[in-house]
């Protein structure tokens, strides 16, 4: 599986899933500068999380206006892979790739800690080597978690088994209408989610839970 | 021509910094503050003279980045 990473002024897991896709698939990813208007021939691509643009008017806003998500957007288009996490979720949805918003945390506090969470759907390519209804472990770091639709479009997502993660009931961080964590496009080949699962690959960092989306991933896409 | 465009939250999306300033006041004595909502003003200025053109730009501007029509609403303010 060939990927990039995209790297905005201010993304600061860049690296972290850099890392994570190499260790995972034997290969370095491709690190896509914003300014960049070309992707290289990849299968999958990262945005990755951060504060990209300093979260200047909202989170995710100005990254979207950017040259390489006109790329990233035919990419998707095309049916490529691409997986948002954190950061890259809210410009995914800035960018209408994905539905609805994220929001500042009910709570107004940034949260950063580990969060329980329900794979809510094993039909993708993100998730298929997961059990549904499975229980794992990843982490978040964010202050505009909230997951915010309309009540149609809520319905849409699950009639459509496009809710891929939940938080667990009683572990939502954020206030996130129906414990929503992360989401797929209508096509299915873009996922965005607000926990980090680049961050648990490896047991020394605090888990593995997240391992087995980047398996999905190479066995889908390679 | 100078424009200010004010972005908020759509009614009925929860505004949790609304919320914490309401209670901030009420925490200062100012007892008969009910319901907060907080947003954001933009000043722009533009070389159009045009006002109908102005505001049909401001429109686009807002649609395509000032705003996000998912959660904010807006309104545009024309000055002279």
């Amino acid at each position: 599986m060939k990927s990039a990473v995209i790297v905005f002024p201010a993304s600061n897991c860049d690296r972290d899933a850099a890392t994570a896709l190499e260790q995972m698939t034997g290969k370095a990813p491709h690190m896509v500068w914003h300014q960049d208007s070309e992707l290289p021939d990849v299968d999958l691509v990262v945005l990755p999380g951060g504060f990209s643009y300093g979260d200047y008017l909202r989170s995710g806003a100005m990254a979207s206006q950017s040259a390489v998500m006109r790329a990233v957007k035919a990419h998707a288009d095309k049916g490529g892979a691409v997986l948002g996490i954190c950061n890259g979720f809210q410009v995914l949805t800035e960018s209408h790739l994905l539905p609805g918003a994220l929001m500042r945390n009910a709570g107004l506090k940034f949260v950063c800690r580990p969060v329980a969470l329900e794979v809510d759907e094993t039909q993708s390519a993100f998730t298929r080597k997961y059990e549904k209804g499975e229980r794992v472990s990843f982490p978040v770091a964010h202050g505009d978690g909230n997951y915010y639709a309309d009540e149609e479009t809520l319905n849409r997502l699950e009639s459509e088994g496009r809710v891929v993660f939940r938080y667990a009931a009683g572990d939502n961080p954020n206030g996130s209408a129906r414990n929503i964590a992360g989401i797929l496009n209508e096509k299915r080949n873009v996922l965005g989610l607000m926990p980090h699962p680049e961050r648990v690959v490896d047991p020394l960092l605090g888990g593995t839970d997240g391992r087995r989306m980047f398996e999905s991933l190479i066995e889908t896409l390679s | 021509m100078k424009a200010r465009v004010f972005v908020t939250l759509k009614t009925g999306v929860l505004d949790p910094q609304g919320k914490a300033i309401g209670h901030a006041l009420n925490g200062l004595g100012f007892g008969s503050v009910g319901e907060v909502r907080q947003g954001k003003v933009i000043d722009l200025e533009l070389a159009e003279t045009d006002a109908a053109k102005a505001r049909a730009s401001l429109k686009d501007m807002c649609e395509k980045l000032l705003a996000n029509t998912v959660i904010e609403k807006y309104e545009i303010e024309l000055k002279g």
